[in-house]
């Protein structure tokens, strides 16, 4: 089938693509990592000079940094952890016999597909407002003051919201993985005598090994670009203490107009970004052959 | 042989699952239910029967002029995924029609590009759509959505098109089909089915992007995000119009979203879980 004619159509089908994705990646990487050497101001263009390594030690000095590293490790674990141990009782729960089984798969799978935005004020107003939210009226109706979640948590607070934003992703890929099960094995495991604990160990939860690694890696790589849910709800505060890596670097770019410092920062968040990126491209590409 | 299961496990269970689904769909249903309040219900503590006034849908847009983020969210959308399908229908075809040994490289080489953090090019990004003008426009906001789409485009179609049997292609060459018809007739039809799924996905995606659509417009070509997010400054105080608002912009997406559950599964994981 793939005679000459076929194969140069073919290089020429794929070349737009590839030409595209290649600009796309080489260029603008290349100018952060130029600009991460340069002293460049917005505010003051004409004093642009080379900075050598000075961008990436006021980053690596700067107390901020380490705190927004640490708020985007909490982040991240803190939301894999609810979502993915959430997940999975809520597909053990969904794939159970019941009434209106479909109905409760669309409830339950609904939060991802709200954009951030309206997820995160929702969240901030409604429900977490110490003085209008539901959380609020519960703490009322318990006799308790209600808490300001954003001010006294800012960090768990967007953690909540995050995860109820992916929980519907893990439980949506776990299930499918949950499906697949085969239905003779359950049987031969339960006549053998197996409890629902051991079954759960050593049939089901390795079955759904795979699903579960795509879920981290894949969730680590949406989770490490928050921005949206912490930009409209506690804007990084109070302090640095809700500022991950990626509202540091919007902080540095946007708001004190440091391109050399804001490239500084998204080459350190590239080299993080690779460290989770070759994991997953070991797990997705197992499933190529 | 399927093990009769008890009414009253069944009766559990449901009330179980059910429970647990509706605590996670309440802030969407509560916002939904606040949409239909008037403000001052809104702030009056918690209840979920409003008065069911329409208000709010007329202040979003007598007020804030909701219908022109709509639009453009809409342009947006459908325009970036069509751009995404013209360029990743031949190449995705290609890889999976005549796949040459660099094809697996290529593959992966494309999903790296998805690996980048978005952070990791705003100044770059920030600085050409500045000087070039493209700064709060939907044309430079369509490609930006095209480019971080694009691999995941690529891939899903890709993972459709394998599934296509080869020898039906040969097939129709013996039965001496040009190779206009084999693509009209035999090929397409049984591409559709995936290229829609990918679309679905991609709509999906593109419609809530909340980094680039906040970083690069204003006001002339701010999506929904954008002009939800401008909500969270002090005059978004107004809880039944944020509300409306959200309930307008997450309505569309959420149907399309119950519709599209499988291809969620197989687009975001690459196709590592069916």
């Amino acid at each position: 089938m793939a005679t000459r004619q076929t194969q140069s159509l073919a290089t020429l089908m794929r070349a737009p693509a590839i030409i595209l994705l290649l600009i796309w990646m080489v260029v603008p990487l290349g100018m952060t990592l130029y600009f991460s050497f340069l002293n460049y101001n917005l505010l003051n263009p004409a004093n642009t000079s080379w900075a050598g390594w000075f961008n990436y030690r006021y980053f690596y000095t700067d107390p901020a940094f380490f705190e927004s590293i640490w708020n985007t490790l909490v982040l991240v674990l803190g939301v894999l952890l609810i979502t993915v141990v959430g997940g999975i009782a809520i597909a053990l729960l969904i794939d159970q016999p019941m009434f209106g089984q479909g109905m409760v798969r669309i409830l339950v799978i609904s939060p991802f597909f709200v954009m951030p935005p309206v997820a995160a004020l929702v969240w901030k107003n409604m429900i977490m407002s110490p003085s209008y939210g539901v959380f609020a009226d519960i703490a009322h109706f318990l006799g308790v003051a209600p808490v300001d979640w954003f001010a006294q948590y800012p960090l768990f607070s967007i953690i909540v919201i995050v995860a109820w934003q992916w929980l519907p992703f893990a439980t949506l890929i776990l299930l499918t993985s949950l499906q697949s099960l085969d239905g003779e094995q359950k049987e031969a495991a339960e006549m053998d005598g197996a409890g629902v604990v051991s079954r759960f160990i050593y049939l089901t939860l390795p079955h759904m090994a795979r699903a579960i690694t795509v879920v981290i890696l894949i969730q680590t790589i949406f989770l490490l670009g928050v921005y949206a849910e912490i930009l409209v709800t506690t804007n990084g505060g109070p302090g640095y203490s809700s500022t991950n890596l990626v509202f540091l670097i919007y902080r540095a770019a946007r708001l004190n107009f440091d391109i050399g410092g804001g490239a500084a920062g998204g080459i350190i968040a590239v080299v993080l970004a690779n460290i989770v990126a070759i994991f997953l491209m070991r797990a997705v590409g197992k499933n190529l052959d | 042989m399927a093990r009769a299961v008890t009414t009253r496990t069944k009766a559990i269970n449901t009330a179980v699952a059910w429970t647990v689904a509706l605590v996670i769909f309440f802030p969407i249903l509560y916002t939904l239910i606040t949409s239909l309040k008037t403000e001052a219900e809104a702030i009056a503590g918690f209840d979920l029967i409003p008065s069911f006034t329409f208000e709010s849908y007329v202040a979003v847009q007598t007020q804030n002029d909701y219908f022109k983020p709509f639009m453009n969210s809409v342009i947006l959308a459908l325009g970036s995924t069509l751009l995404a399908l013209i360029v990743a229908i031949p190449a995705a075809w290609a890889m999976a029609f005549s796949p040459t040994k660099r094809t697996k490289d290529i593959l992966m080489w494309m999903l790296s590009t998805k690996m980048m953090p978005a952070v990791a090019v705003l100044v770059p990004i920030y600085l050409i759509f500045l000087r070039t003008g493209l700064m709060d426009t939907r044309i430079g906001l369509t490609v930006m959505l095209m480019l971080i789409n694009l691999p995941i485009v690529i891939w899903m179609l890709y993972t459709y098109f394998r599934e296509i049997p080869g020898e039906i292609l040969e097939a129709a060459r013996m039965d001496g089909a040009s190779l206009w018809n084999e693509i009209l007739y035999i090929l397409t039809p049984m591409a559709v089915p995936g290229i829609a799924s990918t679309m679905l996905l991609n709509i999906i995606l593109a419609w809530n992007e909340s980094f680039w659509t906040i970083q690069l417009t204003t006001t002339n070509a701010a999506p929904l995000t954008a002009f939800i997010a401008s909500f969270s400054s002090p005059q978004g105080l107004f809880w039944a119009k944020l509300s409306a608002a959200s309930t307008l912009a997450i309505a569309p997406i959420l149907i399309m979203g119950w519709f599209s559950q499988k291809q969620l599964v197989r687009g975001l994981t690459f196709g590592a879980v069916k």
